[in-house]
C-alpha cells in the first residue's frame, strides 16, 4: 500500500467518521436505553435496544402539533422556493442578459445576511402582517434561506437540457410554454424533485428563525429547543434522532439527483 | 411541396456581420447545399429560415408567403438538428409521431406516416425504445424520420451527418439520398464538408464571410469557380494557382504560350491537380517533386514549380522519388482565369 493510497484511505475514514459518528450516538442513546447514555466508555453496540425513549419523546405534549407545523412550513418553503426559483433558474440558464452574472452572486448573497440580525426587524413586520406566530411566516422566512439553492440547482439542470431539444419543440408545433412542459419539464422534473427535497430539507432543521418567530405554534426544531432542556437526557437524544431521520432519508433518496447536480459522476 | 426564396437576408449581431445581404432560391422539390468553412454564416441562415434566429433585414418567403414574422411552428417545416435532438424521454415512435400529435392529426394518419417513414427508414424494431438505448446512426434515423413524418413543405438539416463515424457516414449519405429523391422535399442542407455537398446536391450555394460566393450546380461550381475562393475550397486537393505575368494576350508557362484573357498586366492561372499532364520530353513547365503520397487509387505529388506549390495527382503505378523534376502540361480546356487581385473569375481567352 502506498502512502498515498494510505492517505486517501484515512480520508474517507475521517469523512464517513465525521458524519456518521454523531449520528451512530445520537441513535445509541435514543435506542440503547437510559443506562447507555451514561454510561462511559459507550458500547459499540447496544446490549440492549429499547424503544421507550422514543415513546416517552413523542408522548410529550405538542410534539405532534409542532411536528404538523414543521411540515406546513417545510412544505410552503418547497413550494415557493420551487415555484419562484425554478423560473429564475430558467431564465439564469437560456436567456443572456445584463446582469446575469451578478444576479448569480447576489442570489447567494441573500444567504449572507445573519438570521439573528434580520430577526428582529422580521418580528416587527409579520406582527404587522399577522404572520408572526404561524407555520406560514416561518415558511416564508425559510424560503428566503432555501431559494438561492433552488435558483442555482434548477439553472444547471436546465443548462444539462440542450437548447437543440426545446427548438426542436418549436420547428414540431410547440409553442414556448408548450415545449417547455412538453420537453424540457419532464427532463428536468427528477432534478427539480430534488431541489424541492432539499428546500424541504432547509426548512425542517432550521432552528433560529424558527425559534425567533414563533412563540405557541412552534416547529418541532423550535419546539424541541425549549423542550428539552428540561427532559432526561435519553429523551433529548430520542429528540435528535427522530429529528435526523427524514433528514437523512430524504437525502438519501434523492442523493443521485444532489451529485449530478454538483456535477459529481455518481454511476 | 413549397420553393424558398431568400431576399437580401441579413444578420447583424452589434458591430459583427453574420450575413450580408444574402440572396438564394431554392425551387420546389430540390436539394440545395449550403456550403462554406466554419463561422460563414451557413447556419445562421438556416436557423433564420426556420424562424429560431430573426434576421435584421430581408425577408424569407416559403411557397410565396413570407415566413418573416411568423414562428417556428408555423413555417410548415420540418428540421433535423446536428446533435439530432430527439427527446430523450419518448420513446422512438412518440418521438417519430411528435409532429403530428402537436398538429393534433387524427389518430389512424399518425399511425399509418408513422409506420411509412419507419419503414423508409428501417426503424421498425426499435419504435417502442428509449433514444439512450440507440447508436447514433439510429437516432439520426429517428431524427430523420419525425422530420419527414410531418410531409414538411420543406425540410431544413444542419450537418446531420457531422456526428457519424466516417463509414457510416457514407452509408447514411446514400441512404439520405434515396430517402429524399422518393420524398421529393424541397431541402436545404447545411454541411461544411464538400463530398457531401457534391453527392447530395442539386445546388452548391458556397458561402463565405456571410457571402453567398456562388451558387451553382456540382459539376458547374467545380469545372467554373467564380472565384479563387471557391476554387481553393472545393475539391480535395484544391485546385492549383500559379500567377503569371501577361504579355501580348498571352502568359508564358514553361516553353509554352497560352492565350490569357486580356487587360491586366498579370494573371492567376487556376487548373485543377487531375487535370495536369505529365509530358514525356520538356514539353510544358518544370515541377520538382517533393511529396509522393500513394493514396490507392491514384498517387498525390506535391512540389514547387518555380516559387508556386502544385499539387497534381497521377496514375498510382507512378511513384518518383523526390527531387525528380517532371514537365507538366495542362489541359488547355481546363483552365480558369482569375484576377491577381480581387480573385474573381475572368471570362475565358476573350
Amino acid at each position: 500500500m502506498t502512502t498515498r493510497h494510505a492517505m486517501f484511505l484515512a480520508g474517507i475514514a475521517t469523512l464517513c467518521a465525521w458524519v456518521l459518528l454523531p449520528i451512530y450516538l445520537i441513535a445509541l442513546g435514543a435506542i440503547g436505553g437510559s443506562e447507555v447514555v451514561n454510561a462511559w466508555p459507550k458500547p459499540a453496540w447496544p446490549s440492549a435496544l429499547s424503544v421507550t425513549a422514543l415513546q416517552e419523546f413523542l408522548h410529550i405534549e405538542g410534539v405532534w402539533w409542532s411536528v404538523l407545523y414543521s411540515v406546513e412550513a417545510a412544505c410552503l418553503c418547497m413550494v415557493v422556493s420551487i415555484v419562484l426559483g425554478a423560473p429564475a433558474g430558467y431564465a439564469l440558464a437560456r436567456y443572456q442578459f445584463r446582469g446575469a452574472t451578478s444576479f448569480r452572486l447576489f442570489v447567494l448573497l441573500t444567504r449572507a445576511f445573519p438570521v439573528a440580525i434580520l430577526a428582529l426587524p422580521l418580528t416587527v413586520g409579520f406582527i404587522r402582517l399577522g404572520l408572526y406566530d404561524t407555520p406560514v411566516g416561518v415558511g416564508l422566512m425559510h424560503s428566503v434561506l432555501a431559494m438561492p439553492f433552488a435558483v442555482l440547482i434548477s439553472a444547471s439542470l436546465f443548462q444539462a437540457i440542450p437548447r437543440e431539444l426545446e427548438e426542436a419543440a418549436w420547428v414540431f408545433g410547440c409553442s414556448g410554454p408548450t415545449a417547455f412542459f412538453r420537453v424540457v419539464l419532464p427532463m428536468a422534473l427528477p432534478g427539480i424533485t430534488a431541489a424541492a427535497i432539499f428546500a424541504f430539507v432547509i426548512s425542517w432543521n432550521e432552528v433560529f428563525a424558527a425559534s425567533v418567530l414563533t412563540v405557541r405554534h412552534k416547529t418541532l426544531t423550535a419546539y424541541l429547543l425549549t423542550v428539552l432542556s428540561e427532559s432526561p437526557l435519553h429523551v433529548q437524544f430520542a429528540g435528535g434522532f427522530i429529528l435526523i431521520v427524514p433528514s437523512v432519508l430524504f437525502i438519501f433518496l434523492v442523493r443521485r439527483h444532489l451529485f449530478s447536480l454538483w456535477g459529481i459522476a455518481s454511476r | 411541396m413549397a420553393d424558398i426564396v431568400i431576399d437580401q437576408v441579413g444578420m447583424r449581431y452589434g458591430a459583427t456581420t453574420a450575413l450580408d445581404s444574402v440572396s438564394l432560391t431554392v425551387a420546389d422539390g430540390e436539394l440545395v447545399a449550403l456550403l462554406g468553412p466554419s463561422g460563414c454564416g451557413k447556419t445562421s441562415l438556416l436557423r433564420i429560415i426556420a424562424g429560431l434566429a430573426i434576421q435584421t433585414s430581408g425577408r424569407v418567403l416559403i411557397g410565396g408567403r413570407d415566413m418573416s414574422d411568423l414562428p417556428p411552428r408555423r413555417r410548415g417545416l420540418a428540421m433535423v438538428f446536428q446533435n439530432y435532438a430527439v427527446f430523450p424521454h419518448m420513446t422512438v415512435r412518440a418521438n417519430v409521431a411528435f409532429g403530428l400529435t402537436m398538429a393534433r392529426a387524427d389518430p389512424a394518419r399518425i399511425a399509418r406516416q408513422v409506420a411509412r417513414v419507419s419503414e423508409l427508414l428501417h426503424i421498425e424494431p426499435y419504435l417502442e425504445r428509449y433514444p439512450a438505448q440507440l447508436s447514433g446512426g439510429q437516432r439520426q434515423r429517428v431524427a430523420l424520420a419525425r422530420a419527414l413524418a410531418v410531409e414538411p413543405a420543406v425540410l431544413l438539416m444542419d450537418e446531420p451527418l457531422s456526428n457519424l463515424d466516417a463509414l457510416l457516414r457514407l452509408e447514411m449519405r446514400a441512404e439520405l439520398k434515396t430517402v429524399l429523391q422518393s420524398a421529393g422535399t424541397t431541402t436545404l442542407y447545411v454541411t461544411h464538408d464538400q463530398t457531401e455537398a457534391m453527392g447530395l446536391a442539386d445546388g452548391i450555394a458556397l458561402l463565405n464571410a456571410g457571402h453567398i460566393v456562388q451558387a451553382a450546380a456540382p459539376a458547374e461550381i467545380y469545372r467554373h469557380p467564380a472565384s479563387r475562393f471557391v476554387g481553393g475550397f472545393l475539391g480535395t486537393p484544391p485546385m492549383n494557382f500559379l500567377t503569371l505575368p501577361v504579355a501580348e494576350g498571352h502568359v508564358a508557362l514553361g516553353n509554352m504560350r497560352i492565350a490569357a484573357p486580356r487587360g491586366p498586366a498579370s494573371i492567376v492561372l487556376g487548373i485543377r491537380p487531375e487535370d495536369l499532364d505529365i509530358t514525356a520530353g520538356e514539353d510544358g513547365f518544370a515541377f520538382q517533386v517533393q511529396v509522393v503520397e500513394p493514396l490507392g487509387s491514384h498517387t498525390l505529388l506535391t512540389g514547387h514549380a518555380d516559387t508556386a506549390l502544385v499539387r497534381v495527382m497521377v496514375p498510382p503505378d507512378l511513384r518518383p522519388a523526390r527531387g525528380t523534376v517532371l514537365h507538366l502540361r495542362p489541359r488547355s480546356d481546363r483552365i480558369t482565369w482569375f484576377d491577381t487581385t480581387s480573385g474573381v473569375a475572368l471570362g475565358s481567352t476573350t
